[in-house]
């Protein structure tokens, strides 16, 4: 699995996704925003932190970078595409994604591990876990409150484009496990297609128990097995 | 020009002021220090060269007051690479790895303006660790406030943490832990104290000295604008009621957006062997940049203020030299390479200018388009700042307040297990996640033990090892008696990190005081400096480095004496790293150490009777030094499933916390103290070298065996009980019982209660 990790200024988990992918034995390589072309490229990851300081409005300015005319023309074409957090803001930004992540409704920063059920495992993301697995991964963000209209979140909710969910201990998708006041607890979701994954927790920080949880290895190893070799 | 005699000729510049002895004490200079400036020079300085000595000659960049003292703390020990006087010390920590790390101060404009006070505190010392060539990995924080009953400590408590969150978190650096504390002793003015990690391969250091005439003198980063003009002097002054609107202009604004592009940029310099020296424009700003790795290269600098980028016509050599202007570095570009260095800052979107270039003569030399507006000798402007001992008394009142009877509050009064509760949920020992929950903790992917615990943990990649750190002071027991707090507060950074498997290897330390001009100041500071070599000898931790921040005062009233220790540590094997939290129902609780009836500026005094009074707890250094040693015996030998130390709050609360963890459920707990002591001198009590660990049963006798082989009073004194169990302590004749739920509610519920109450008023 051959997958471009696009930095912009201002990324600060690049270097988490590169480790992530390479620990299921993918091979990445950091895309800078202003290099062009990604042909070759089996995946397209679209790492957290903050672009451009996040000023203006997060993932706004990023989402202009030269980059991402190529990073639209291979979700276009189909190839898989995963925005983590900051990532996330940019493909709703860049229009890859419905919806929006505005501030979170406590006003602040938070940072702190969250419980995410997994709706949907027909896609390139999470075919490596079950329905109704309930996954412990860390959230480190300002801006994850997930909105769009009512009819937006119908049509993903019908159409089975809901991936993650925050919910309590015992699965269930409450207020109080709701950390950033997203709608329907929203905490990921995928394109009409099924190619473009964003998400605002951080898989790549959960792939090891040291840290904390493993729960998130699933994300890469679903992509690198649903992939056929770019080469050879 | 020179003269035959080296006295340089500098004519005043049109339109700044006259050099008059109100213009010197306005500057913060004394009559004998201008003295020595015109004996420097041969001459009277001027207005420029005024205000570059004042700077360079403040208690901030000159440490004036300090030097003498600070000569008797331990530097040295096989493993330190770099010692006090660099950018960050630097230890050895095996495998071919090295390890960079510093604490600093922003009291002074956190006092003033808590987001950006704190804010620019975290920038200030991610650079002091980039540019020593290592990648920053971890932050901690050292926060003491007064009491969050007052509105305005709730607003600059809330400002600091969104500042050195923000900061932090665009940076990408994971802030690991550190402590906060709340006592009005800290009412006028907030300590905020920012400690950075950072790692290299030993072969990858490099030093801020300027050397090799000809090599150009570059400006990099951010432009220079009249922001922070006069900081390093400003924080070197006692603060007054209207500080506030007077001083914002000194405060600087920050932009961790540029600091990020600056980190990288500065770390692909280093990498790209196009420089050779590289140092932050902070406190002071260019002068003291230029000037000290002009006198560490025991060569000259020349810079021409006409090429420095600036964000606004009109300003002047001396706004220019004495900007504090944040996210800016002065680099030295080898001849020939200043292309290369201008094409990394290009990718990274910065700019960078030539502004002058090394010489031999010594001098550090300014420039205005071409006209000498300053020529002053390096090394005299670096290390000729005079020093003072200076008088120190003690305070007759803290003698009253440390001989003071406590044996009324030592008797019980009324429901202990309603007490134990009020004393789970004061802010001192209560979960301090309303702080550590606005950090990224997990960027980088290395964190092992996030905030909350004794110590944060980062595991190195591509080794078995990681490296601990912590940051303490209760400054209370320094008050009460700085040489025994001082002393207590190595103890307990050293218990932390033996804690969590790691061995104490070295300390820096943030000096934080009153006014060290008034006899009962010097005195905390003289003996607390005293008590702090005495530990750091016995513990064979050396300092590397710190900071001073003294007039930490506000109308005339000192904070207390806090000299925070910012202790580093080594894990040798990950699989050591230990919990605080209990981990397995029906396991043994083991003390280590002994219970003591000291009372003396507790909690429970501050809690129960608004009292810091008392004799702190004594402090026995080799008897910690073997409990350390105990300890990580105990983990390496994989006997013991938590250790947690004893602190704020005494062994209750550090059996409630070993209950709570972190932020699961709760365990029950039952243990049983049969000690003939006062039951809240039991529970309570601040005694120091103690620790409670964890057991699996039948390892339980093995883990005394350990202890006593150090030496160490041991004893099982109780079992862990189910997951939300009830939570009981017999004493003698008293006991506590509630339900650990209950504690978690307490532990994790007080400081929201208080933060996030709607409609707080008195800001």
């Amino acid at each position: 699995m051959k997958v471009a990790v696009v930095t912009f200024p201002g990324s600060n988990c690049d270097y988490d996704l590169y480790k992530a992918i390479q620990q299921v034995g993918g091979e990445p390589t950091f895309v800078w925003h202003r290099e062009r072309g990604l042909d070759g490229f089996d995946a397209v990851m679209l790492p957290g932190g903050f672009s451009y300081g996040d000023y203006l409005r997060a993932g706004a300015i990023a989402r202009m970078s030269p980059v991402m005319e190529d990073v639209v023309a291979f979700a276009e074409g189909g190839g898989p595409v995963l925005g983590v957090c900051n990532g996330f803001q940019i493909l709703c930004e860049a229009g890859l994604l419905p919806g929006a992540l505005v501030k979170n409704a406590s006003l602040r920063f938070e940072s702190r591990d969250v419980l995410l059920r997994v709706e949907n495992t027909g896609n390139l993301f999470t075919a490596d876990y079950e329905v109704g697995d309930v996954l412990r991964v860390p959230i480190a963000h300002g801006e994850g409150n997930y909105q769009a209209d009512e009819g937006t979140l119908e049509r993903l909710e019908g159409e089975g484009r809901v991936i993650f969910r925050y919910v309590d201990a015992a699965g269930a998708a409450t207020d109080a496990a709701n950390p950033n006041g997203s709608l329907r607890n929203i905490a990921g979701i995928v394109n009409e297609r099924g190619n473009v994954l964003g998400m605002m927790p951080h898989p790549e920080r959960a792939m090891e128990p040291l840290l904390g949880s493993s729960d998130g290895v699933g994300v890469f190893t679903s992509l690198s097995r649903s992939l056929v070799p770019a080469t050879s | 020009m020179s003269t035959a005699e080296g006295v340089t000729r500098v004519p005043p510049r049109a339109g700044d002021p006259d050099i008059t002895p109100e213009v010197v004490a306005g500057h913060g200079l004394s009559e004998e220090e201008f003295e020595r400036i015109v004996r420097i020079l041969g001459r009277e300085p001027t207005f420029t060269e005024l205000g570059v000595f004042s700077a360079m000659w403040s208690e901030h960049c000159g440490y004036k007051n300090s030097k003498r003292m600070l000569r008797l703390l331990p530097t040295q020990a096989p493993w330190v690479i770099q010692g006090p006087g660099e950018n960050a010390g630097v230890i050895d920590i095996g495998d071919g790895f090295a390890l960079a790390f510093k604490i600093e101060s922003h009291n002074h404009p956190s006092a003033v303006e808590p987001y950006q006070g704190a804010a620019t505190g975290v920038g200030g010392i991610l650079r002091d660790i980039f540019t020593m060539g290592a990648r920053p990995i971890a932050v901690l924080d050292s926060l003491h406030f007064g009491d969050l009953a007052s509105g305005r400590v709730r607003y600059l408590f809330s400002g600091v943490v969104a500042g050195i969150g923000d900061y932090g978190n665009c940076t990408g650096i994971p802030n690991i832990g550190g402590e906060t504390f709340f006592d009005r002793g800290y009412e006028g003015n907030p300590v905020v104290n920012a400690m950075c990690l950072g790692l290299l391969k030993q072969d990858q250091l490099i030093r801020a000295s300027a050397s090799g005439t000809g090599s150009a003198l570059m400006a990099v980063g951010a432009r220079t604008g009249r922001d922070g003009i006069h900081g390093a002097t400003f924080a070197s002054e006692e603060l007054s009621a209207d500080s506030d609107e007077a001083s914002r202009p000194q405060v600087q604004v920050g932009d961790p957006f540029t600091e990020k592009l600056l980190l990288e940029a500065s770390l692909e310099l280093i990498a790209s062997g196009a420089i050779t020296g590289i140092q932050d424009m902070g406190a002071a700003g260019i002068t003291s940049s230029a000037s000290e790795m002009a006198g560490r290269g025991g060569s000259g600098v020349e810079i021409d203020t006409a090429r420095v980028p600036v964000r606004e016509p009109g300003m002047t050599p001396y706004e220019i030299l004495l900007s504090e202007s944040q996210e800016r570095m002065l680099v030295v570009a080898e001849p020939g390479k200043e292309a290369e260095v201008h094409r990394i800052l290009e990718k990274w979107e910065l700019e960078a200018a030539v502004i002058g270039h090394v010489t031999d003569d010594g001098r550090f030399r300014v420039l205005e388009d071409g006209r000498v507006v300053a020529d002053i000798p390096a090394l005299p402007l670096t290390e000729g700042c005079p020093t003072y001992e200076r008088e120190g008394v003690e305070s007759p009142d803290v003698q009253t307040l440390r001989s003071m009877d406590l044996s009324e509050h030592a008797k019980p009064s009324g429901d202990l297990s309603a007490l134990f509760l009020r004393m789970v949920g004061s802010p001192n020992v209560a979960s301090k996640r309303w702080v550590y929950g606005q950090y990224d903790t997990t960027v980088r992917t290395s964190t092992a033990v996030r905030p909350g615990g004794d110590a944060g943990v980062v595991r190195i990649r591509g080794t078995r090892r990681a490296v601990a750190a912590t940051t303490d002071c209760n400054g209370r027991h320094v008050y009460l008696d700085p040489g025994v707090g001082a002393r207590a507060a190595m103890a307990e950074a050293a218990r932390n990190l033996v804690c969590v498997g790691a061995l104490p290897t070295a300390i820096t330390n943030n000096l934080n005081f009153g006014n060290p001009l008034k006899p009962h100041i010097y005195h905390q500071f003289r003996e607390a400096v005293l008590g702090m070599a005495e530990a750091c000898r016995i513990f064979e931790t050396p300092v590397t480095g710190g900071n001073v921040s003294f007039y930490n005062e506000t109308d005339g009233r000192a904070i207390y004496p806090t000299p925070v220790i910012g202790m580093v540590g080594v894990v040798e094997d990950v699989d050591d790293i230990t919990p605080q939290a209990f981990r397995t129902a029906g396991d043994s609780v083991i003390l280590l150490g002994r219970n003591t009836d000291e009372l003396g500026g507790s909690e429970y005094l501050y809690v129960t009777a608004d009292l810091v009074a008392g004799a702190p707890p004594a402090v026995d250094l080799l008897a910690e030094r073997s409990l350390q040693q105990a300890v990580l015996a105990m983990i390496r030998a994989r006997k013991i499933r938590s250790a947690h130390d004893c602190a704020e709050g005494g062994l209750a609360c550090a059996l409630a916390e070993s209950a709570v963890g972190f932020g699961e459920d709760p365990w029950g707990v039952d243990v049983t103290l049969d000690d003939d002591l006062p039951p809240v001198a039991v529970l309570f009590g601040e005694a120091n070298g103690r620790v409670v660990v964890s057991s699996a049963p039948e390892d339980a006798a093995e883990v005394l065996r350990i202890a006593e082989r150090h030496g160490i009073p041991a004893r099982r004194i109780g079992t862990v009980g189910e997951i939300g169990g009830p939570f009981r302590m017999h004493v003698k004749n008293a006991q506590v019982e509630v339900d650990a739920m209950r504690i978690a509610d307490a532990f994790y519920g007080a400081i929201p209660a208080i933060m996030d109450a709607p409609a707080i008023s008195g800001v």
